[in-house]
């Protein structure tokens, strides 16, 4: 293992030390498919209760957890198992993230391996002293209720283990996708998205920030907030590249055309492009960016890559407020600007708060009343700060009639 | 023999009727109304065209009735447009004056105005209209017609409304097809404030609100030109869509009651009163709250103003409208209307009346009429502007001779 300062010093203006972690076996595919040149500098490492998913992997560190009551069949869809494996194993995973000062870790929920070990890990690599970010899936919903509540579950765990968790639901990718797109694909499609993420979070740390977005912003604008994160990445080229990403934003489906925006507490906005990246191309995307979410707090970074050639890539980091955390949203802020050693005691004092509210079943309601949109029903909707202005405006302001 | 040249016709499709208003220009420029036209719309919501053939029946019984009443026929129009996909914005253009004495010329004025065209639009939008707003000369604000100053840089202000191509075209395409020609495209809310407003209330600032049946447009005149416009796709229609879902109504029935009963405030004389709907055979159906369709009319309206007056705020341009609000279209009818609009807008509020236009017989004197009332105009000026070139005029006078 090699320590820190070791790096620092070879390393004058040492970027932290990235480890990637892929959990099971959706976060090793996943794993696969990041640009080994893109990601040189980062640590990869694998783990799987399953070895015949760790075979095929490319990532030089390969953690297989394993024990008797397994018999080399894997955790069997079972988080439980997985749980108890990484527990048992605790010391192994807390040894593989030593020395990093970010880890991040790359999972589909929903299964054994993925739902399980992911919360155990995360906690393991917060007290080898790193910064734990997750990036994970949730299943389609075809998969079924089990796999569903597993990886809510696990979700609310992660949440309270790790300093920020970006989650994809599946389920949104089918606006994404046409009907003729086959199985593999689609799963493409989805790991496709999360890797986006996890390299707009990578270039945010690794890049030369003309605007820096500090890693401790980041997790700030993640914790706590994530009752959803959404997340988007958009790219375009040429002379209206800037018009043109706005537009890619504000209709991407990820982000619900724009509506996940203004819902939103906090918004992370991150540009990179070419040398040729001009304020006022910065200007016009965060300022439309801006105007979609009003009230949310907004961080936004600039970054230059001279290979992106006249590309402009822009990663949007959407997260809306949890209303059971609303309360805590204000020491979390006057946080941010602190070193990150500050914020993180933040988040250890009320780990144990967060937790519980966190695994308390939430009696879940159904959407009984189903507002209909009248004669504009077919139409077009009329969308006006994310509200939508069809349905009758007692309705949505809840004004009773009786 | 009669002039063709001197008839003008504008031509609304709007969401609840299609309407067709014929003007004449005499030798002077003065605008007469000699007739109108109009006829239920089928195929149109919230400003945009569905159902293209309903549509075109109506267009049809519309101009045949402006026809018949003017006794002329129709050969062009102005057409007016609207709908959720027309913006607004404004748009600055720079330009440095080159020539060795630094007097600028009218081609540096021609060269600053191409500049501040020179916008980026979606690839599918297209302008609609760009007005030209103030120049600047040196930063020197509010130079109206900077030819012969001196300066080193000229800037000018336009205000661009651009919207969906595709969508405006539909409309044109199908003005088109009953064998009429389109003059020009014009916004709606450009023309209604067109017909409302004086040269004086320009000047001073206003700002025009059409409730529409489907769309409502509000446009904002300060020093004599357009700082502001949009469009809402929130009309008549939504009131009555609101009633009918709220009281469990028909929509016909709806509409009906919003004409019959409603209003923009809850009228403290109505509380607790129950309107009783009855069936053809004069049976009571179902008795309904007055109270409660009050009350269901005023949020919405309340909230179409609250949101042009966010919008304005954001502009900026909410301190400049000494003239106050103007209200038009059918929406302007719902009593208590302007009150609402008073409350929120917190300034003078009038019903408008289409005074810039001289001639107008009362009949024809109607809010909702106001629109195409100011595509007449809107022609009239473009007619006078061509009047004023006197080689052009020569040239089409020969044209038209000779064809």
């Amino acid at each position: 293992m090699e320590n820190p300062e070791q790096i620092s010093f070879l390393e004058p203006i040492a970027p932290p030390l990235v480890k990637i972690i892929g959990v099971g076996n959706a976060g090793i595919t996943m794993l696969g498919r990041l640009d080994p040149a893109e990601f040189s500098v980062a640590q990869l490492a694998a783990i799987n209760t399953d070895s015949s998913g760790l075979g095929t992997c490319p990532a030089p560190v390969k953690i297989h957890l394993e024990n008797k009551l397994l018999r080399g069949l894997g955790s069997g869809g079972d988080p439980d198992r997985g749980r108890a494996l990484a527990e048992e194993q605790f010391s192994t995973l807390k040894t593989a993230c030593e020395g990093a000062s970010v880890v991040f870790i790359l999972a589909g929920l929903g299964g054994g391996a993925g739902s399980g070990i992911s919360p155990i890990l995360a906690k393991a690599a917060r007290e080898a002293g790193a910064l734990v970010l997750a990036f994970v899936t949730q299943p389609f919903e075809c998969e079924g209720n089990r796999r569903e509540s597993q990886a809510q579950q696990s979700l609310e765990q992660l949440k309270s283990a790790a300093d920020g968790v970006i989650c994809l639901p599946s389920q949104r990718i089918f606006k994404l996708i046409d009907e003729n797109t086959s199985l593999l694909e689609t799963f493409r499609v989805t790991g496709g998205l999360l890797v986006e993420a996890v390299r707009g979070v990578w270039h945010l740390l690794m890049r030369p920030g003309l605007i820096q977005v500090h890693f401790g912003d980041l997790c700030a604008l993640l914790r706590d907030r994530h009752a959803e994160s959404a997340f988007a990445f958009v790219e375009a080229t040429g002379a209206g590249r800037s018009r043109e990403v706005v537009e890619n934003i504000l209709s991407h489906p990820l982000l619900d055309e724009g509506r996940a925006l203004a819902e939103s507490s906090a918004v992370l906005v991150s540009l990179t492009a070419g040398n040729d990246l001009s304020m006022a191309e910065i200007n016009r995307v965060v300022d439309q960016v801006k105007r979609q979410c009003t009230t949310a707090q907004i961080i936004m970074g600039a970054a230059l890559d001279p290979e992106l050639k006249d590309k402009l890539c822009v990663t949007v980091i959407a997260a809306r407020q949890d209303s059971a955390s609303a309360g805590t949203k204000i020491l979390t802020e006057t946080r941010t600007a602190g070193p990150s050693t500050s914020t993180r005691e933040v988040v250890v004092a009320r780990t144990p708060r967060t937790r519980k509210s966190g695994n308390k079943p939430v009696q879940t309601q159904l959407p009984l009343t189903i507002v209909s949109k009248g004669r504009f029903d077919k139409s077009e909707p009329t969308k006006h700060n994310g509200e939508d202005l069809d349905v009758p405006t007692f309705i949505r302001r809840g004004v009773p009639l009786n | 023999m009669f002039d063709d040249s001197s008839i003008i016709a504008g031509l609304e499709i709007g969401t609840s009727k299609i309407c067709v208003v014929v003007g004449e220009q005499g030798a002077d420029g003065a605008l007469n109304i000699i007739g109108l036209g109009q006829s239920r719309s089928r195929g149109v919501r919230k400003g945009e065209i569905i159902d293209p053939a309903q549509v075109e029946e109506d267009l049809r019984a519309a101009m045949f009735e402006a026809e018949q009443m003017a006794d002329v026929e129709i050969r062009s129009v102005y057409l007016g447009v609207s709908g959720g996909h027309i913006r607004g914005f404004n748009n600055r253009g720079v330009h440095p004056v080159v020539s060795a004495d630094r007097e600028i010329t009218p081609d540096d004025v021609e060269d600053v105005v191409k500049n501040a065209k020179a916008i980026n639009l979606p690839a599918e939008n297209t302008v609609i209209h760009a007005v030209r707003q103030h120049f600047y000369v040196d930063g020197q604000d509010g130079v109206t017609n900077p030819v012969g100053m001196l300066g080193a840089r000229l800037e000018v202000d336009m205000h661009v409304i651009h919207g969906n191509a595709n969508r405006l075209q539909n409309a044109i395409r199908l003005v088109r097809a009953t064998s009429l020609e389109v003059d020009d495209v014009v916004f709606n809310g450009i023309a209604s404030s067109l017909a409302l407003l004086t040269n004086e209330q320009k000047e001073l600032g206003a700002l025009v609100i059409d409730v529409g049946g489907g769309t409502t447009e509000f446009v904002v005149y300060s020093n004599g030109v357009i700082r502001h416009s949009g469009v809402l796709a929130v009309g008549g229609d939504h009131v009555s869509n609101d009633l009918a879902y709220g009281l469990k109504v028909p929509l016909s029935r709806a509409e009906k009651m919003k004409i019959e009963y409603g209003a923009a405030f809850v009228n403290d004389a109505v509380k607790g009163q129950t309107i009783s709907i009855t069936n053809e055979l004069g049976l009571e159906l179902k008795r309904i709250n007055h109270e409660h369709l009050q009350r269901i009319m005023a949020l919405r309206l309340e909230e179409l103003f609250e949101l042009i007056a966010q919008d304005l705020e954001r502009a900026g341009l909410a301190d400049y409208l000494r003239a106050g609000v103007l209200l038009c279209g059918g929406g302007s009818r719902v009593p208590g209307i302007v009150k609402v609009a008073e409350n929120v807008f917190q300034m003078n509020v009038t019903a408008g009346h289409a005074c810039a236009i001289s001639g107008l017989t009362a009949a024809l004197d109607q809010p909702e009429f106001a629109t195409a009332i100011g595509l007449v105009k809107f022609g009239s000026l473009k007619n006078r502007q061509r009047t004023d070139r006197p080689f052009l005029k020569g040239l089409f006078g020969r044209l038209l001779q000779r064809s």
